[in-house]
């Protein structure tokens, strides 16, 4: 199994990234060698092995539902590429 | 006297003294700092005057008799995707370029409780993703040891700040090897800690099954004051594992008489570098000769700990990268015609090379039709590879391979293969993947005068005996002693 142009556009589109015609070019050979390389992992017999998400032997922690400090709204938003009236502002969604 | 060139311990100790004043301290190291730094490029930013104004504060604490803490005073670097407050936290990005956290994370206020001062923020791989700090935004950071080479990375510059005594210790992260890779190859002890030993609130995300905190030193006693500051529970971080507080400086006991040291064989002797090799074979009859009894070991999945890496960490960057929108902080395109334009253009002007190739792969491998052949099975593999070192510590207390199969490098050696450059992480990502602790301490150089680390690795949370066994092969071997020249080298 190998990585095609047509599979970099679908991800790249999924992603989010606009791609030049020579970086998909560079990218296609680039992901290629990689997904090759990880095809390794296709030889290993892995019937009836439990998949691990990570090592700690903890789940779902939560905390008690309680109103706790939180930042300022001001500090939040110095961050923030363009504001207005206290929001985040974004372009037009609903035309 | 040279105050930048004693230890961590040494320099703690003096202010506590008052044999030398903060200030004197702080002058010091901003001195270094001048005349070194422009050859390195180890620092983003300098935090000159929040690092003086702490320094007052802390010294007129001490003169009226309090206690400053344990490492009181102590200049420390800081890899910049950890979050300072109101001090810009860049990833190394476009993407963060100047992005000014309004919160620090856990283990800066541990830190600075402790009475450590942050004289600035370190160079990296951008967020965190290189072997090499090469793929930097910013800037090139210089090993050292040989300004034509790469300090290693992701932690780069936390490595070279402390290799070019810029800093006493540093903070870095490691998710496949970002701490130990490049202490190797800056001749400096990297410690990455069991997941879930450190607060991971305040560090920005790369992979989060994978990703650590922790310190880089010129010795394992530094490296040990340093963990016991940073270690322990936080409710911020669910991954955060809650365990009673343990004081690690008594596991520095110079002595291995009958600790068990495991030797996978059958792991390391592919694509190793000669030097590389006998510096290893060195380090075994060192800790032979010390009264350790050398066992040799079977990981037979290690060798597909890459694979099941890069699958992993790909996954799990593809997703945490995803909250990089250009809407609520971080770069924004300026152009654009509608939302989803807004997206794309800033997503592909803020994000570099490698980022965009470790989101995409991440993207393919959980794409439909591909995650159970790749992101599932790579999963499962994980599995074996636990399953391997549990079975392995069932017979000895520490495993011994090298940090890295190769010293440093010249700058562009790897960039026409991303997937080279990938292979040099073989050593370092298997310590990840089980979630367990690894340290580098400095084991020798290369013919070309480069340093070589060796790595130990212990059970998960057995921090100590993974410390003594190191402190012990560094008390009896003079590497850590040697200092970079920094010049350019052959």
């Amino acid at each position: 199994m190998s990585v095609s142009k047509d599979d970099v556009k679908h991800i790249a589109n999924l992603s989010k990234l606009n791609l030049t015609d020579k970086e998909l070019e560079k990218y296609t050979m680039e992901l290629s060698d990689i997904v090759n390389f990880a095809n390794e992992l296709s030889n290993i017999d892995v019937e009836g092995v439990k998949p691990t998400a990570h090592i700690l032997d903890i789940k779902n922690v939560f905390r008690k539902d309680e109103v706790q400090p939180s930042y300022d709204r001001e500090e939040i938003l110095k961050n923030a590429p363009s504001k207005d009236a206290g929001c985040v502002s974004v372009p037009k969604v609903v035309e | 006297m040279d105050l930048y060139s004693l230890t961590l311990t040494e320099v703690a100790k003096k202010i506590k003294n008052k044999e030398v004043t903060i200030k004197e301290v702080l002058d010091d190291i901003y001195a270094r700092i001048d005349k070194v730094e422009p050859k390195v490029d180890a620092y983003i930013t300098l935090t000159k005057k929040l690092a003086y104004d702490r320094a007052e504060k802390l010294q007129q604490r001490l003169d009226n008799g309090e206690d400053i803490g344990v490492l009181g005073g102590v200049p420390i670097a800081i890899k910049d995707n950890i979050c300072t407050k109101g001090v810009k936290t860049t990833c190394a990005s476009r993407m963060l370029e100047n992005f000014e956290p309004i919160y620090d994370a856990t283990v800066i206020k541990k830190l600075e409780d402790a009475g450590a001062i942050v004289i600035g923020k370190t160079n990296m791989d951008e967020f965190a993703m290189g072997s090499s700090t090469e793929t930097s935004y910013i800037k090139k950071t210089k090993n050292p040891w040989d300004l034509s080479r790469v300090p290693g990375g992701s932690s780069g510059g936390s490595a070279a700040a402390v290799s070019a005594q810029m800093a006493f210790a540093s903070l870095g992260s490691d998710t496949g090897g970002s701490i130990r890779q490049p202490a190797s190859y800056c001749s400096v002890v990297g410690l990455k800690p069991t997941y879930g030993l450190i607060s991971r609130f305040g560090l920005i995300a790369f992979a989060s099954s994978l990703d650590q905190i922790g310190p880089f030193a010129r010795t394992v006693e530094d490296v040990t004051l340093m963990l016991n500051v940073i270690a322990g529970h936080d409710k911020l971080d669910t991954t955060s594992a809650d365990l009673e507080k343990q004081d690690y400086t008594k596991a520095l006991i110079n002595n291995v008489k009958g600790k068990v040291v495991g030797i996978p064989t059958d792991f390391i002797n592919e694509g190793i570098n000669k030097d590389v090799k006998r510096a290893y074979d060195n380090a075994i009859e060192t800790l032979k000769s010390l009264g350790a009894e050398i066992k040799e070991i079977k990981l037979e999945y290690a060798k597909y700990s890459l694979a099941t890496y890069y699958i992993i960490a790909t996954a799990e960057a593809s997703s945490n990268l995803g909250r990089y929108d250009g809407i609520r902080y971080g770069y924004r395109a300026e152009d654009f015609d509608d939302l989803d334009d807004l997206y794309r253009k800033s997503r592909t002007e803020g994000f570099g090379d490698e980022v965009k190739r470790r989101i995409m792969l991440g993207t393919y491998v959980l794409s439909s039709g591909y995650y159970d052949a790749y992101y599932k099975r790579a999963q499962q593999v994980r599995t074996l590879i636990v399953e391997n070192f549990k079975k392995a510590f069932e017979s000895c207390d520490v495993i011994m391979i090298p940090t890295a199969p190769n010293t440093s490098f010249k700058f562009g050696a790897h960039n026409a293969s991303p997937l080279e450059m990938y292979l040099e992480d073989i050593y370092t990502v298997p310590v990840n993947i089980a979630g367990l602790p690894g340290i580098s301490v400095p084991g020798g150089f290369d013919e070309n005068g480069m340093p070589i680390g060796i790595q130990f690795i212990a059970k998960a949370f057995d921090e100590n005996t993974l410390l003594q066994v190191a402190y012990t092969f560094e008390q009896n071997t003079t590497y850590h002693k040697e200092i970079p020249t920094i010049e350019e080298g052959k």
